[in-house]
C-alpha cells in the first residue's frame, strides 16, 4: 500500500473516530446512513454505471441479507419464542455479526445469479422490470413464509451491532473491491461492453459472464447493506425494503455520476444529507394549512429529471476525483483514461 | 376435483381481470416498440384515473359513462403533457436516461397526489347497479365485471380500427417498427409519439376504473403493481406488439386467477411472486414473447 493510501486511510479512521467520539446519537445515525448508502450507491455502480445493465434490485438484495442476517444473528432465546416453528439447528445457531452479514450478501448473490441467468442474455432493459419483479416476490416471500419471516409483523428486537465502525468498514471494503474491479481486466471488459456489447463480443468478451460478475457482486454488497440497515434499525418487516429505496440508491448514483466510484460516494453522501434536511422543512411546512408531506420526494425527482435534461452525465460526469498525492515528489505519468462520460 | 361450473366460474374471472391488464399493457406496449422507453410511471396515471373517477362519482350528477370517459379523456392530456415535459427533452439521449426519468415522472405523480390528497386509501364505492350480481348459466359475476369486459373489447376494436385504418395509426406502426427510417419518410414522429402517449394514458384510466371498482379502494400507490404486471404481460405478448399485448394481458389475467383458483390454498399468497416468476420463465424460454414483432433490436 502506498503512503498516500496508508495517509488517507489514516485521516478518514481518526475522522470516524472523532465522530464516534464526539457526536451525538441522531448525528451518527445519520452518518450511518450516509456510510451504508455509499455502500449501495457504489455497488449499483458496477451494474449500471459501468456495465450498463440497469438494475433496479437493490431493495430486493437489501431484504435477503437483512432477513437472513436477522435470523442468523438472533439469540436462541429470542428465536425460540419469536419463531417457534423454526427448525431445531437454525434456532439454536447464534452467529457472529461479521459472519451473518457476509452470508446475507452470499445469499443476495446466489438469488442474483438466479435471476440473471434468463435475464442477463437479453438487452439490459428487461432486467429493469425482471429486478422490480424480484423486488416483489421476496416481498410477498417475506410475508408469507412466517415460520422464518413472522410475516407482516416482521422481526424486531435485533440486536444492535451496526454501529459507525462497522459501515465504515463495510465502505471501505466496497469502495476498494469494486475500485480493484473495475481497473481490472473484467473492469475493462465491463465498459467495453457498456460502450458496445457486440463489438466487446466481438473482441472475445463473454459478455453474459460479464454482466452476471456485476450484478452478482453488486447483489452481494446490497445485501451486506441490508444487514447493516437492519441492525442498525433493529427491526425489519417486508416492506422496510420498497421501491423508494430502490429509487433513491438511483438517485444517488445519477447525481453523483454513472460509472464514477467517487461520483457514487459524493452522490450517495450528498442525496442522503439534503432530503434529510428537507424532511426537517418538509414536516414544519404547510400551505394554508394544508401539510406538505411528500414535497422533499417531489424536488428530488423532479432535480433527477432536470439532471437527466441538462447535465445527464452527473456531478463528476464519469470522471474520478483523484486525491492529491503527498508523498512522492515524482509525478506519475498521467494515466491513460477511458472516458467514461458515455 | 373441480366442477366444470367451478371452472367456467374461473374463467370468467380470468377474463375480467385479463381485460384490465391488457388495457395496460397496450399502453405500456406501444411507447415502448417506438421509443424503447420502459414507462414506469404508466401505472401511476391508472392511479390517477381512478380519482378523477372517484372525483366525478362523489361530486356530480354526471352518468356514469361520463365518469369513465372524462379521465380518460383527461389522463389522455396528462399523458402528452408528460411526455412533452420529461420525455421529449430527452430524444436522442441514451434509453437509459429516459428510464430514470420516468422513474423521477412516478415519484412525481404519486407523491403530488400525497401532498394534494393525503396517502390515506379511499373507499371506491360504485352505484348499487353497477355492484349487482348477474347470473348466467352456471357462472356469476358483477355487472362492473360485464361492463369492464365490454368496454375493455371495445376500446381493443377501436384501437386495432385506429392504427390499421387511419393515417396516424399506420404512421404509429411504422415508428414502430423502424422509428429512424419513419422519420426519413416524412412522418412527424413528435405527433405520433403524442398520439402514443394520449391512447395508451387513456387506456390505463379506463383501466383504472375497473381496477379500483374490482379493489373497492385506492390509494397513491395502486398504479405500481398494475403497472408492473401489465408489463409482464406485455412481455409475454412480445413487446412492441399491439395484438401481443392483448393476448399477454388475457394469458397473465388467466394464469393469474388459475394459479388461485386450481393450487392449494396456502399458495394463494403467493400469487404476486406467480407473476414475475412467469416473466423470468418466459424470458428464458421465450424472451421475444408469443407474438414477437421484428421491433425487439439486439444491442
Amino acid at each position: 500500500m502506498s503512503k498516500n493510501a496508508l495517509f488517507y486511510l489514516a485521516l478518514l479512521t481518526g475522522l470516524v473516530f472523532l465522530a464516534q467520539s464526539m457526536l451525538n446519537d441522531y448525528y451518527q445515525r445519520i452518518l450511518s446512513v450516509v456510510f451504508i448508502n455509499i455502500i449501495l450507491t457504489v455497488s449499483l455502480n458496477l451494474t449500471n454505471g459501468f456495465v450498463g445493465d440497469f438494475s433496479l434490485g437493490h431493495a430486493a438484495f437489501m431484504s435477503i441479507g437483512a432477513y437472513l442476517s436477522a435470523v442468523l444473528t438472533l439469540p436462541p432465546a429470542s428465536k425460540a419464542s419469536m419463531m417457534p416453528q423454526l427448525p431445531m439447528w437454525l434456532s439454536q445457531l447464534e452467529v457472529p455479526f461479521v459472519l451473518a452479514t457476509i452470508l446475507g450478501g452470499l445469499l443476495a448473490a446466489l438469488v442474483a445469479a438466479v435471476v440473471g441467468i434468463p435475464v442477463l442474455r437479453l438487452r439490459g432493459h428487461y432486467l429493469a422490470v425482471a429486478t422490480l419483479g424480484l423486488m416483489v416476490i421476496v416481498r410477498v416471500v417475506a410475508i408469507n413464509w412466517t415460520a422464518v419471516t413472522r410475516g407482516a409483523k416482521g422481526i424486531n428486537g435485533l440486536p444492535a451491532f451496526t454501529n459507525l465502525w462497522w459501515v465504515f468498514g463495510w465502505a471501505l471494503v466496497t469502495v476498494y473491491v469494486i475500485w480493484r474491479l473495475v481497473n481490472s481486466s473484467y473492469g475493462r471488459a465491463m465498459i467495453a461492453i457498456r460502450e458496445d456489447a457486440t463489438a466487446a463480443a466481438a473482441r472475445g468478451v463473454n459478455v453474459t459472464a460479464h454482466r452476471m460478475l456485476a450484478f452478482c457482486v453488486g447483489a452481494f454488497f446490497a445485501g451486506i447493506a441490508g444487514a447493516l440497515w437492519g441492525h442498525l434499525i433493529t427491526a425489519i418487516t417486508p416492506h422496510s425494503f420498497s421501491f423508494l429505496i430502490t429509487f433513491n440508491v438511483v438517485v444517488m448514483l445519477v447525481v453523483g455520476g454513472m460509472g464514477s466510484i467517487s461520483g457514487s460516494i459524493l452522490g450517495a453522501t450528498v442525496m442522503t444529507l439534503v432530503p434529510e434536511f428537507l424532511r426537517h422543512v418538509e414536516t414544519n411546512l404547510s400551505l394554508g394549512g394544508h401539510p406538505l408531506y411528500g414535497l422533499s420526494q417531489i424536488i428530488i425527482a423532479v432535480t433527477i429529471t432536470l439532471v437527466m435534461i441538462f447535465r445527464r452525465q452527473g456531478l463528476l460526469g464519469g470522471r474520478e476525483v483523484q486525491l492529491p498525492r503527498l508523498f512522492d515528489r515524482q509525478r506519475a505519468l498521467p494515466r491513460a483514461r477511458v472516458d467514461t462520460a458515455g | 376435483m373441480f366442477s366444470l361450473p367451478y371452472i367456467a366460474q374461473q374463467l370468467v374471472n380470468g377474463l375480467t381481470l385479463g381485460s384490465i391488464y391488457a388495457l395496460v399493457a397496450i399502453g405500456l406496449s406501444i411507447v415502448y416498440g417506438i421509443l424503447r422507453l420502459i414507462n414506469f410511471a404508466h401505472g401511476d396515471l391508472l392511479m390517477v384515473g381512478a380519482y378523477l373517477a372517484l372525483a366525478l362519482l362523489l361530486n356530480t350528477a354526471l352518468p356514469l359513462g361520463a365518469a369513465v370517459l372524462l379521465p380518460m379523456i383527461i389522463v389522455g392530456g396528462v399523458g402528452v403533457l408528460v411526455e412533452r415535459l420529461a420525455y421529449r427533452p430527452l430524444r436522442g439521449a441514451p434509453e437509459v436516461a429516459m428510464l430514470i426519468t420516468s422513474l423521477a415522472v412516478s415519484s412525481v405523480i404519486q407523491n403530488g397526489t400525497i401532498m394534494t390528497l393525503s396517502a390515506q386509501p379511499r373507499a371506491f364505492r360504485l352505484p348499487q347497479e353497477l355492484i349487482a350480481q348477474q347470473k348466467l348459466g352456471v357462472v356469476s359475476f358483477s355487472t362492473l365485471d360485464a361492463v369492464s369486459v365490454a368496454l375493455a373489447v371495445f376500446l381493443m376494436v377501436l384501437l386495432t380500427l385506429f392504427v390499421t385504418r387511419t393515417r396516424v395509426g399506420i404512421a404509429m406502426r411504422a415508428c414502430a417498427e423502424n422509428l429512424r427510417a419513419a422519420r426519413l419518410m416524412g412522418i412527424n414522429i413528435n405527433q405520433v409519439i403524442a398520439y402514443a402517449f394520449a391512447i395508451g394514458s387513456a387506456l390505463a384510466a379506463a383501466a383504472g376504473f375497473m381496477w379500483a371498482g374490482r379493489f373497492g379502494s385506492i390509494e397513491p400507490f395502486m398504479g405500481f403493481l398494475p403497472g408492473l404486471k401489465a408489463f409482464v404481460a406485455a412481455v409475454i405478448g412480445g413487446i412492441g406488439s399491439i395484438p401481443g399485448a392483448m393476448l399477454g394481458g388475457y394469458l397473465l389475467g388467466f394464469a393469474e386467477i388459475f394459479f388461485v383458483g386450481f393450487l392449494p390454498p396456502e399458495l394463494s399468497g403467493y400469487r404476486d411472486a406467480f407473476v414475475f416468476t412467469l416473466l423470468l420463465l418466459v424470458l428464458l424460454i421465450r424472451p421475444r414473447g408469443l407474438l414477437a414483432t421484428g421491433a425487439e433490436r439486439e444491442g
